[in-house]
């Protein structure tokens, strides 16, 4: 086994897989990591189970020391991560001698890093998952769903893995972020269809991985009021003021406000990457066409070709 | 019985059974519910009832757009309703007392009922669990006597005991956990509603039936329940 002790911590440094399932018809939200490309090929890079258990570091403030030789890998955001003194660039997998210090600081480009280790990090499977939801006290190193905090460890058990690095960027960039429209869109006004896809959406700072909230001009549902019904992961439900949230993988499990759509998966791990007062926009795009591309996508996991960083 | 097919998300999609709440829905829901877990098999990953509906969250690398509502068509044709009492039956001891439900007096002021009779009519009726949502185990049940129904408080408060049992209109519910809640307080039951260690996790399930018992202060203390006054929980 080897072992990390976290120097320091914030709120927002969890224990992340790809989420709950199989529970959701029990109130028991998803969960999981908001950026599950990045938790993707952080987990590629050392060979594991494409949703083994990572850490997910949102914004910087965490400091790990290696108890061990540690190998790691990098995927997602940077967050000015440190071998010691040395910056060290996402998108690889690295050494940790016993001694060292992996240090994460600020955001310089995108939101969210991701942590992984061979055969990802020890954790309980709490309805079968590890994934840390607080307000459910579900998930996590403890499994009763508390942060990483300073003064814990992190181990892991599995052996193997490469140092190597991805020979392109874990995300795909730039363009609109794709929602397939729901059922509701004729029930907004044809000026709040014309507003959704063609204006900048600015993110609110009220954003959390229940929601994100975007600013811009009030969208107006004219329809009838709903009974609350199952919501999926990235629906864009629009409340009484117009102003749409994005509802992300702490969602309650069902809500009765109307709907725009949901965002694609790929549109949901960029998301989870942009920061607050960052705009983007919206545009529609029909269900099949988004499962063909992320059939597509899927497959780079299986032809992406390893590079050996030294 | 046509339920229709909505796209909700790349790999969700709705079934509208209803268009509206009703106790009558519940045998149709039940009986969908268990067509579609049969015919998904293991390309399911999630269906979640609510009053009307059910979402189908399907394995995306399993199946299509088209597949998925294939396998739907195929799963509700001629779709019967189940049997009623398909569902457990569960009896949720009660303490109903103004020191755990601040809210019966309003409900007793509103309905024009005494306090007694208040929960005489809450603890009569057997009621449906529609569906599960709001925290794990939250179960949203109904209907509740047409008497009794109450608007969530205008200002939710910021930590409800758990075990309170509440009003919202014409639904009721027990808050398995301390959380913030806008429901009207009218007991509080000593009853474990999720236990992660439960098979099954949720004590109650959709499509199960409720009966509230009320119980005396001494009888909920025993069965294990903490009488700590709403603000004063840690």
């Amino acid at each position: 086994m080897s072992r990390l002790s976290i120097e320091a911590s914030t709120p927002l440094c969890l224990l992340q897989d790809a989420g709950r399932f199989g529970v959701r018809h029990l109130g028991v939200t998803q969960g999981g990591a908001l950026d599950w490309v990045s938790m993707a090929w952080a987990n590629w890079l050392l060979g594991n189970a494409l949703n083994a258990a990572v850490v997910e570091i949102t914004l910087g403030g965490f400091t790990v020391k290696a108890e061990d030789y540690c190998l790691l890998a990098l995927a997602g955001a940077d967050l000015g991560a440190h071998i010691d003194e040395r910056a060290i660039s996402p998108g690889r997998s690295f050494v940790l001698q016993k001694g060292q210090r992996l240090r994460f600081t600020q955001p310089f480009d995108g939101a969210r890093a991701y942590l992984a280790a061979p055969g990802g990090f020890d954790a309980p499977a709490v309805l079968g998952s590890c994934a840390t939801v607080a307000r459910e006290a579900l998930g996590g190193v403890d499994g009763l769903g508390n942060a990483l905090a300073a003064g814990g460890r992190l181990s892991y058990s599995g052996t193997g893995g490469a140092l190597q690095e991805l020979s392109q960027p874990a995300l795909p960039t730039g363009g609109p972020l794709d929602v397939i429209v729901g059922a509701q869109i004729g029930q907004f006004s044809g000026q709040s269809l014309f507003d959704a896809f063609n204006t900048d959406w600015a993110l609110d700072s009220r954003a959390d991985r229940m929601g994100m909230r975007l600013l811009g001009t009030p969208l107006q549902y004219q329809g009838p009021s709903l009974i609350s019904e199952g919501i999926p992961l990235g629906a864009i439900q629009v409340p009484p003021d117009g102003q749409p949230i994005v509802l992300l993988n702490d969602r309650q499990t069902i809500g009765g406000y109307p709907r725009l759509g949901a965002l694609t998966p790929l549109a949901l791990a960029r998301l989870a990457q942009c920061l607050p007062g960052e705009k983007v926009r919206l545009a529609p795009v029909v269900q099949e066409t988004a499962h063909r591309q992320h059939i597509e996508y899927l497959r780079r996991f299986q032809t992406a070709g390893r590079a050996c960083s030294r | 019985m046509k339920p229709r097919i909505e796209v909700v998300a790349i790999d969700c999609l709705m079934v509208r059974l209803f268009d509206v709440i009703a106790e009558a829905n519940m045998p149709w829901m039940l009986a969908a519910t268990q067509r579609l877990r049969s015919d998904f098999g293991t390309a399911l990953v999630d269906l979640v009832p609510s009053y009307t509906t059910l979402m189908v969250h399907y394995d995306l690398t399993a199946l299509s757009p088209a597949g998925a509502r294939h396998r739907i068509d195929q799963a509700l044709a001629d779709l019967q309703p189940q049997a009623q009492g398909s569902g457990q039956c569960h009896v949720l001891p009660v303490w109903y007392d103004l020191r755990v439900g601040p809210e019966l007096s309003v409900l007793s002021q509103r309905s024009g009922l005494t306090v007694d009779e208040v929960i005489r009519r809450h603890s009569a009726h057997e009621y449906q669990v529609f569906a599960l949502g709001f925290a794990p185990g939250f179960a949203f049940m109904g209907l509740v006597d047409e008497a009794l129904a109450t608007p969530r408080l205008s200002t939710p408060r910021k930590r409800v005991a758990a075990g309170s049992v509440g009003i919202a209109e014409r639904q009721t519910a027990a808050y398995p956990v301390v959380s913030p809640g806008g429901w009207n307080l009218i007991g509080r039951t000593p009853a474990k509603l999720f236990d992660r260690e439960r098979d099954g996790y949720s004590l109650m399930q959709p499509g199960d039936t409720v009966r509230f018992q009320a119980v005396d202060h001494a009888e909920f203390i025993r069965l294990g329940g903490d009488d700590t006054p709403l603000e004063a929980q840690p």
